[in-house]
């Protein structure tokens, strides 16, 4: 009896489950619909906990002056905007953070199309080169950032060392004004290198053999081949590196973070990142950090969404 | 191919190439052997003058390091864990079932990859620390539990195995979830290793967001112990490369290893 029951109740439910409703003009069914929203649910609701509501929150935010320290929240219009705008400080991280991505990006594409374009032609050990090349990207940034300490310590780094057998002046690297963004961007170009090396060396290696041949039988030199060929059709790859470099340098923060925590002498090495950092969580200024956290977003948003239109290929184009 | 000719200069010039590249990690190899009067030598010493273990043992001495490894291990599994997890489920909905929103779900997905995590920065704390984790792992490993980037990772893998693989499960008697474990999974083992070793890389090396979320010793990972290494240890540069060694290591096996599976995930990732 209780059987037979259980038996009507899953046919029930089969039939439930095998019902078909339309939406929006198109057949679906429960079940399958059913199913999907079930092993969505954990996506769903990280995504709503975790993206929109953080996303809402940080609008509330930037109109308040909440403080970590008390926790008192009161709304004080678009002062935390005013404040930026008149901010030194805030421009000045905001100006370094452009000079980093501008000198990071220029350096790292050229020594990475270099590199890719070395890698991909006809040299011994090419396997082991790229091991060497891409090791940096996978090792913690904070790890690296130590073994660099080291190397700009105007006393005993290596660095002042090898210089000096060039006859050339110690320096001061990340301890005067005037070096210290430089040496940050060494350092980073060293540290992200491989991935681009790597992305661009893929799009090489995808470039049908059918053009190269081709161009050979014209007589076409390697550098001929490199200009006109490999490198137009790597645009897509190199404007993927751009947006990618552009979106990565706003993000930085942890180098900076250790190898100069203050912001570096003169506030020469703070970046948005850290600037917001410093606002939230060193001084409290929860709601200042907020605002700065919409700007930074925006001109993030901004420079993605103006790739998109370039395309990012003219200047590549010869 | 013409692959007899070998080009011999440029060869040499990538080779002095990868010795600036690896500099770095030979550096910090010799001095984590370093004694004090070795690295305040003038002009500097770049060999040791001996092999001695005294810098890892004052690493030990300093700071709780296994604990730090313990922290890191811990929270990096279970970030992995749950993201590769949510993830595998969603893009099974995503790729092989049909259900009204789906594509707004994607969009959805899809659309949280433009806000990078370092702008909602300050709104998640402030919600981490309204339920009240914040010094906690939980606090860790919460905001990093679902990654849209995994996802559409595992999404691409996904698409790739043919639907009659799915159809003829069906018929055997496969539910839909018993499809997922017994078809997709098996199917895309290469796939999620990649997604796996990615996700974990990605967690091992964070720093920002465990520095703002704990301030208690015992909760440190591993970079956030190096940080701090810096002051506890005032610079002592060679205690500081004995504990980077012994924290990039590991790293750099599990690379050694797992290379192929990496460079694949970010040459599929990475071109669309």
């Amino acid at each position: 009896m209780d059987k037979t029951n259980k038996q009507t109740l899953g046919e029930k439910m089969s039939d439930i489950a095998n019902r078909k409703f339309m939406w929006r003009g198109e057949k679906y069914h429960l079940g399958e619909t059913a199913a999907a929203y079930t092993l969505l649910i954990p996506t769903l609701i990280t995504l709503i906990v975790l993206f929109v509501l953080p996303l809402v929150m940080l609008i509330v935010l930037s109109f308040t002056d909440y403080r970590m320290t008390t926790g008192q929240m009161d709304f004080n219009g678009i002062d935390n905007y005013i404040y930026l705008f008149t901010s030194d400080k805030f421009w000045q991280a905001m100006r370094n953070t452009v000079f980093f991505a501008v000198i990071k990006l220029g350096l790292d594409v050229c020594l990475a199309l270099a590199v890719a374009l070395a890698l991909d032609s006809n040299i011994y050990c090419r396997k082991v080169l790229r091991t060497v090349f891409f090791s940096p990207v996978v090792t913690p940034v904070v790890a690296c950032s130590l073994i660099w300490l080291w190397f700009y310590d105007p006393g005993i780094g290596p660095f002042n060392q090898i210089l000096g057998w060039f006859g050339i002046e110690p320096l001061k690297w990340i301890f005067a004004k005037e070096t210290a963004m430089m040496s940050i961007i060494i350092f980073s170009v060293w540290h992200g290198l491989g991935y681009n090396v790597m992305l661009l060396l893929s799009g090489l290696q995808g470039i049908s053999g059918e053009y190269l041949e081709a161009a050979k039988l014209d007589g076409a030199t390697d550098m001929q081949i490199i200009w006109k060929i490999k490198l137009p059709l790597l645009k897509p790859i190199i404007s993927f590196v751009l947006m990618m470099g552009i979106i990565n340098a706003f993000k930085a923060f942890s180098e900076v973070n250790v190898m100069t925590p203050d912001g570096g002498p003169g506030y020469s090495t703070a970046m948005a990142v850290n600037y917001i950092y410093e606002q939230a969580f060193t001084n409290g200024r929860m709601g200042r950090g907020a605002a700065a956290s919409i700007l930074l977003f925006i001109v993030i948003f901004v420079l993605t969404q103006l790739k998109n239109k370039v395309g990012g290929s003219k200047e590549i184009d010869t | 191919m013409e692959s007899n000719k070998k080009n011999v200069p440029l060869t040499i010039i990538m080779c002095i190439g990868a010795l600036i590249m690896v500099f770095p990690f030979v550096w910090m190899c010799l001095s984590a052997f370093k004694t004090v009067s070795d690295v305040y030598a003038y002009p500097p010493k770049w060999l040791p003058s001996a092999w001695n273990l005294d810098n890892f043992k004052a690493v030990f001495d300093m700071i709780p390091f296994w604990r730090y490894y313990a922290n890191s291990i811990f929270t990096a599994c279970t970030q992995t864990f749950l993201q590769v997890g949510i993830s595998i489920l969603a893009a099974y909905a995503l790729t092989k079932l049909r259900f009204p929103g789906m594509n707004f779900v994607y969009g959805f997905i899809q659309s949280s990859m433009f806000v990078p995590t370092v702008v909602t920065i300050i709104p998640t704390f402030f919600i981490i620390s309204k339920m009240g984790l914040v010094n906690t792992y939980g606090g860790i490993i919460l905001p990093q539990i679902m990654s849209a980037f995994t996802t559409i990772l595992i999404i691409s893998f996904f698409v790739t195995i043919p639907n009659d693989l799915l159809d003829a499960a069906k018929i055997d008697g496969c539910g839909t979830f018993k499809c997922l474990w017994k078809v997709m999974i098996p199917n895309s083992t290469s796939g999620i290793t990649t997604a796996t070793l990615f996700s974990f890389l990605g967690h091992w090396k964070a720093y920002q967001w465990p520095l703002i979320v704990t301030n208690s010793t015992k909760l440190r990972t591993l970079p956030i112990g190096l940080k701090y290494l810096v002051q506890e240890s005032s610079s002592e540069y060679q205690v500081m490369m004995a504990a980077t060694l012994m924290t990039v290591v590991p790293v750099l096996i599990v690379y050694s290893i797992y290379e192929k599976q990496l460079v694949k995930s970010i040459t599929l990732t990475g071109i669309k």
